[in-house]
């Protein structure tokens, strides 16, 4: 049997929409979209490029996970798309993303692991852009016993071992695994390709399993262990000096000025 | 039992052995919440001949410092470092252990969260004692909300991102130092094969006080070098908005944002940066901040404190040659 890669993959508002897109319900304790459109979480997109990656150099079959209450379909088909072999979607209302912590979401994604039969490499992005927690992909490496490397800009898989680049605040190391394992990946690998229309067309009959609550046998309720008891939106504003002069030198000149008699500089 | 309901910081060394900034920041926040708990304020340092480095954190405010010693931690390895601290772990149960958001507080804490059954809050940016529980802050969508949590387990852990705590002065009576030799129960199964060095770590720059940043607007590498000038004129480091990055402008060490590296230096020069999001979540707490932008509307200077509306090309190197003039005979250095 061929490698086998599950690439876990987040629905979330598109990070890259405005503040004004981002609504904070203090009352209700969640943030909003507005707007704004469901996206795969782009460190997810970067893992599953380097699933393709993989899958173009050795060999590979890939299964894209995603779990949530309500998931794109729209969104899945381009991601499945864009190189992977099937999809598995965790679907339902008990797994609304502000009910869910770090800790419940990976008992979940274990849960359908387990269910979806076998893996040798699961890879996962380094962080979601909503919680921004960077807890799962560890936590479910742990669940399931395998070793975990984070921070991936490059993953090979060679001999039954992986090989990994992992991103260090002065540069890269190389870090090897036996596997099965998991790799959580960082933007430094490389935007997801865009999928053909053919290929957006092709992956409409790839094969999708839908799972709910009682097809897991976990129940997330009870499960997390981290509770949200407050939420605002951050003050940033300053007021801000605007340095004015007939010329843009000469504004270059003043602002050098203005902040030494500030003593700022 | 000894040592628990305490809080404990998870203190790490700078290049020079030292303990790093990060870490008595920590002591001094940590110090607040054993404060406002009535519990002691312990420090564990892994590593190998640590001992000057857990006398300096004795020395910064810890009750005790446990110095977990072992040749093979002389470096940061997850499997290593996680067995060491879970075999420590099992001889108490703190009520807080708080790390650094750093490259090792980022991957050591998940795993000893999971594998003790923790609640664990990443990159908080402040935490605080309020009815005798702890509450964390922390920004969520990208910086567009902040979140105040609680952690629901015996053991909460955090990780903290640098400046948030405040480094208190040395006390007067040290703390103890306790040597342990760590042990290691799970076989490791990461291999580590060397490693590369692309950045100058000789101004890293999650600790410059001065960081001179550019965007999209710097329209290639060219204006980089610029950049550099001005940043070793002020004795600073240079950043960049994930733009130049992903267009190879400049290296991903030099990323400021939620996803590259969070700064928070006394001065923040942002150049043809128009403030998104994700890049203001990584550079809003500095000090004062200073933007030039040829876009009168654009948001980076609805979160500066100084700014000059005009072309970088025409504004920086006149400010550039203005501050050199001005500078004082020792050059190079802040003259603040």
């Amino acid at each position: 049997m061929g490698l086998r890669i599950i690439v876990c993959a987040k629905q979330v508002p598109d990070p890259e929409g405005p503040p004004s897109s981002f609504e904070v319900n203090a009352s209700e304790r969640k943030v909003i979209p507005r707007g704004i459109p469901p996206v795969i979480n782009p460190f997810d997109e970067n893992a599953l490029e380097a699933a393709i990656r993989i899958k173009e150099s050795v060999g590979a079959s890939i299964t894209l996970l995603s779990l949530g209450k309500s998931l794109s379909r729209a969104v899945i088909l381009k991601a499945v798309a864009a190189g992977a072999d099937a999809s598995l979607l965790v679907e339902g209302d008990a797994f609304e993303p502000s009910d869910l912590d770090s800790s419940s979401t990976a008992s979940l994604l274990a849960a359908a692991i387990e269910k979806a039969g076998g893996y040798d490499l699961i890879l996962c992005g380094r962080q979601a852009a909503d919680t921004n927690a960077g807890q799962v992909g560890l936590g479910l490496a742990c669940i399931l016993g395998i070793p975990a490397i984070t921070l991936a800009q490059k993953v090979e898989v060679e001999d039954g071992r992986v090989r990994v680049e992992r991103v260090l605040p002065d540069g890269y190391e190389v870090v090897e695994a036996p596997l099965p394992a998991l790799v959580t990946v960082s933007g430094e690998l490389g935007d997801l390709r865009y999928p053909s229309l053919q290929a957006i067309k092709a992956a409409k009959a790839l094969p999708q399993t839908v799972l709910g609550p009682d097809d897991l046998g976990v129940d997330p309720h009870g499960l997390a262990r981290v509770e949200t008891v407050g939420l605002e939106a951050p003050k940033r504003e300053r007021s801000c000096k605007l340095v004015e002069a007939d010329t843009p030198e000469e504004a270059g000149r003043k602002l050098a000025l203005v902040l030494r008699q500030d003593k700022i500089l | 039992m000894e040592g628990s309901g305490s809080v404990v910081i998870l203190a790490e060394t700078a290049e020079s052995g030292a303990p790093a900034a990060i870490s008595l920041e920590l002591l001094g926040l940590g110090r607040d919440l054993a404060d406002g708990l009535g519990a002691d304020l312990s420090a564990v340092i892994l590593g190998s001949g640590m001992g000057d480095a857990a006398r300096e954190l004795a020395a910064r405010g810890a009750d005790e410092v446990i110095q977990l010693e072992h040749a093979s931690l002389s470096t940061y390895n997850p499997e290593l470092y996680q067995e060491a601290m879970l075999g420590l772990l099992k001889s108490f149960t703190p009520r807080v252990l708080l790390a650094g958001h750093t490259a090792m507080g980022q991957d050591l804490l998940p795993r000893l969260a999971f594998s003790l059954s923790c609640g664990l809050v990443t990159d908080c940016v402040g935490a605080r004692v309020e009815g005798g529980q702890i509450l964390f802050v922390r920004p969520v969508y990208g910086g567009n909300a902040l979140a105040t949590q609680r952690v629901t387990t015996a053991t909460a852990m955090a990780t903290v991102r640098a400046r948030v705590g405040e480094a208190k002065a040395p006390t007067a009576t040290p703390g103890e130092v306790k040597v342990i030799e760590a042990s290691f129960a799970a076989p490791v199964r990461l291999e580590p094969k060397g490693r590369e060095t692309l950045e100058d770590r000789e101004c890293p720059l999650e600790e410059a006080p001065v960081v001179v940043s550019g965007g999209r607007g710097m329209g290639g590498e060219e204006g980089f070098a610029l950049l550099r000038e001005l940043a070793s004129l002020l004795g600073g480091a240079v950043g960049a908005s994930r733009p130049p990055v992903d267009s190879g402008w400049a290296p991903s060490t030099c990323q400021v944002g939620i996803t590259g590296k969070v700064v928070a230096p006394d001065i923040y020069i942002a150049v043809a940066i128009s403030g998104s999001t994700q890049h203001l979540s990584g550079m809003s707490e500095a000090g004062k901040i200073v933007a030039i932008n040829k876009d009168p509307d654009a948001y980076i200077f609805k979160v500066s404190d100084y700014g000059v509306v005009g072309d970088w090309k025409q504004v920086l190197p006149a400010f550039t040659a203005a501050l050199r003039e001005a500078a004082p005979e020792q050059g190079g250095a802040r003259w603040a």
